[in-house]
């Protein structure tokens, strides 16, 4: 098998680009600079197209039509147009009931006012805790931590992200969901020395560095990175800061 | 589910983890639920995260995380029947079954539950034993249902 990337060319907005084969058109266009608004996006992990943000317009062999860039991959050809009436249109619907969902939310309410989206004419969710249900938070402990902590629950209106059962024992509380979350609504608090990550009820030790004493993280991430990677046992007796300054 | 039990599913699956589906639907025809120590052996067994099994089990209505009897009782609660009398009718049944909905009688023999309406407001109100429909209930008549009256049942109204 041969593993040299094809590059192909095409149009974003009139423009030349190019790209990899089979890359997805999102990234792309990104690299590219076109601003495309998407949640449920992250390079880090892969696409989903939940939130239906990204929606862009493709004309494909004379053929036009309305698609979600961040799992569309990109061919020869292609002609991408970011930011048609239609788009327009179909964001600010979306961005409409994603305020409705979100009310919260920072990074939505900007995206909605740079959309052109003041309020939203759905009925506003009372106490909404901000889940977009993007499930960005549930493929990163999936693909990247590895950990397995969390998955969609039910489906339909009861649908929600969870550990099973309720029960976060896979969880390792290293933050990582906390990070990716679009709405903010995944909370992390640290006191004395235990990290909570609180939207999962999780709340574990951490462990202290041997040199300054300042816990610096939970002792069950690091023995389960120490486990999966063959680390020396003795691997995380420092902290971050003191670890570089020992290292001069 | 004894291990014995989980095993012999497991078994004749050949410890598949693409037969998830049939498993679960095994586990769940004997014992009625998913059980969760069945379901964390069947993580392990199968180096299957517990996750991906929870996600099925909560996905497909065929499955149920609580016990089951072996009847299923529901008692619409939805506008229509609400103004009818669906109140009194779920009371009858809670003080006769000594259950809350959702919940399972300790013979095992009934679960009930509640539901949002079923689009059938004209037979208001409206009971549902095993899948069969029964339309204008009234206390007496949801006890006697229970207690086998065919008469009664029968009558869909
Ligand atoms: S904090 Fe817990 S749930 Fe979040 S990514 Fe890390 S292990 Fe997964
Ligand atoms: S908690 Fe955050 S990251 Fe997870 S699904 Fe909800 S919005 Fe997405
Ligand atoms: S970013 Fe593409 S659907 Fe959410
Ligand atoms: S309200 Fe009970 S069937 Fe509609």
């Amino acid at each position: 098998m041969s593993h040299k990337k094809e590059l192909i060319k095409f149009q974003i907005d009139g423009l030349t680009v190019e790209a990899e084969k089979g890359q997805m058109l999102l990234p792309a266009a990104l690299e590219y600079g076109f601003e495309i608004p998407h949640l449920c996006y992250h390079e880090a992990v892969s696409p989903y197209g939940a939130c239906r943000l990204c929606l862009v317009e493709v004309t494909k062999r004379g053929r036009t039509m309305m698609t979600t860039s961040c799992n569309y991959p990109v061919d020869a050809g292609l002609d991408v147009a970011t930011n048609t009436e239609n788009v327009q249109r179909a964001r600010q619907m979306i961005l409409e009931l994603l305020l409705a969902r979100a009310p919260h939310s920072e990074k939505i309410r900007a995206m909605a006012r740079d959309a052109g989206v003041e309020e939203t004419r759905f009925r506003v969710i009372e106490d909404a805790d901000d889940c977009i249900l993007c499930g960005l938070c549930e493929r990163v402990c999936r693909e990247v931590v590895g950990a397995n902590a969390l998955t969609f629950v039910n489906r339909g209106d009861r649908r929600e992200v969870a550990p099973p059962f309720g029960d976060p024992i896979a969880c390792i509380a290293c933050g990582a969901c906390v990070y990716v979350c679009p709405t903010d609504c995944i909370k992390m608090k640290e006191e004395g020395d235990e990290r909570t990550i609180v939207r999962w009820k999780r709340t574990l030790k951490m462990q202290p560095c041997q040199s300054c004493g300042k816990p610096f993280a939970p002792v069950f991430q690091l023995n389960w990175i120490i486990e999966r990677a063959q680390l020396p046992k003795d691997f995380y007796a420092l902290c971050p800061v003191c670890r570089k300054t020992k290292k001069g | 589910m004894t291990g014995a039990q989980l095993e012999n599913i497991l078994k004749k699956h050949d410890y598949q983890k693409s037969s998830l589906l049939a498993i679960l639907q095994d586990v769940q025809a004997l014992d009625n639920y998913l059980p969760r120590k069945t379901l964390e052996a069947m993580s392990q067994r199968l180096q299957v995260p517990l996750t991906q099994i929870y996600y099925l089990a909560t996905f497909y209505r065929a499955f149920s995380l609580t016990p089951r009897g072996d009847h299923l009782v529901t008692v619409c609660t939805g506008t229509a029947c609400h103004v009818k009398g669906a109140a009194t009718i779920l009371n009858t049944l809670e003080r006769e079954l000594a259950v809350q909905p959702g919940e399972t009688t300790s013979d095992k023999k009934y679960t009930l539950e509640t539901v949002n309406c079923l689009g059938s407001c004209a037979l208001a109100p409206l009971v549902v034993l095993d899948g069969h429909y029964h339309g204008r209930m009234v206390g007496t008549k949801v006890l006697s249902l229970l207690k086998g009256d065919k008469k009664d049942a029968s009558k869909k109204s």
